[in-house]
């Protein structure tokens, strides 16, 4: 973990945590309970078009695998639009340190 | 903890509750809404979070432009592809509800809240661009809400408690855990008035609901972020001694 190459092993980590996602709980989250419980989960309109719909890869028999694999391009498509923000946004300098965690 | 049909206006109730325990028979069924959907939110809602969304977004840019580190880049798509992993584990709490991590708060207290911002709004947009995951018009106040408002309050508590207690290891945890609550309480009291701007649940209805269940959720995410905080401080404590202030 020294080496330049750090953020790899991060990007892997993330990758490994989606393994866990068909583990996910299948309850409704907060606002979607609050909806439910409130009667105004109808109002939802469908979506506009759908790509990878539900975190479930179209075309994938085995649900779970396509869950980790609609996981897996959701995280290098996130890893890759954060670093070229950051990457459009960088200084010449790294800023000096300011304070310790 | 949750308010059950505590609104006389409800219309079919049985025949909607009856609908929604057996949709949890079947997991597939449940609509995925772990962020706001169309339709939830009128147009001068959506409007009006769209332009406060945007104009936090251009500061942020401002703010960050040129003050980004050699580590700090790779950092945050580290960062961002993280949060989005762990926003797809969704933990049970109580009563049949779930929630997941938000992430603001742990992208600010290591990237400062501008940085976290931008982080925060590259996972929200992909969740709605490409995974269907809030709507497309709804995606102001879902970034308004999980970035902007997630982000500037888990840091600032942060740094605040920190101010007042001191810069000590324990501190800091203790600190992330209360920003970490804070910020998803709030996320969660800020998508209430939304709603009942919108008129889709009376105030006085969707603030306890919403309160209730994400002072729950609210410890989950504390518990996330201080495991990851401990995790990235033992093992690259050079990322964390990087942080920026907001200046």
């Amino acid at each position: 973990m020294k080496n330049k190459k750090w953020w790899v092993v991060g990007l892997i980590i993330a990758m490994a945590v989606t393994i866990l996602s068909p583990l996910a709980s299948p309850w409704p989250d907060g606002l979607e309970r609050v909806a439910e419980d409130q009667g105004f989960i109808d109002r939802a309109l469908d979506p506009f078009y759908e790509i990878i719909p539900d975190y479930v890869l179209p075309g994938v028999p085995n649900e779970a695998l396509a869950t980790i694999l609609a996981g897996i391009v959701g995280v290098l498509v996130v890893f890759g639009l954060a670093f070229g923000v950051a990457y459009a946004l960088r200084g010449k300098e790294a800023k000096p340190q300011t304070h310790q965690l | 903890m949750i308010v059950r049909y505590t609104s006389s206006t409800l219309n079919g109730k049985e025949n909607r509750e009856m609908i929604v325990s057996t949709m949890w028979l079947i997991p597939e069924l449940l609509p995925k809404l772990m962020h706001i959907p169309d339709g939830f939110l009128n147009l001068m809602v959506v409007g009006i979070s769209w332009v406060i969304c945007i104009i936090a977004l251009a500061y942020a840019v401002i703010h960050t432009n040129r003050q980004l580190g050699e580590k700090q880049v790779p950092l945050m798509g580290v960062m961002a592809a993280f949060i989005f992993a762990a926003q797809m584990l969704n933990f049970p709490v109580v009563g049949g509800t779930s929630g997941h991590l938000i992430g603001g708060a742990l992208a600010s207290i290591l990237l400062g809240p501008w940085a976290g911002m931008l982080i925060m709004t590259s996972v929200v947009a992909i969740q709605a661009l490409i995974f269907q995951d809030g709507g497309l018009l709804a995606l102001g106040a879902n970034i308004l809400n999980m970035g902007v408002i997630a982000c500037l309050v888990g840091y600032y508590v942060y740094v605040g408690m920190r101010r007042v207690l001191g810069d000590r290891t324990w501190v800091n945890l203790v600190s992330a855990f209360v920003a970490s609550w804070c910020s998803v309480f709030l996320a969660a009291i800020a998508c209430a008035v939304q709603l009942a701007i919108s008129g889709s649940s009376p105030l006085q209805i969707a603030l306890p609901a919403m309160g209730s269940v994400h002072t729950l959720i609210g410890i989950g995410e504390g518990l996330i972020t201080v495991a990851a905080l401990a995790f990235i401080t033992a093992t690259r404590r050079d990322l964390v001694e990087a942080e920026p202030t907001a200046n």
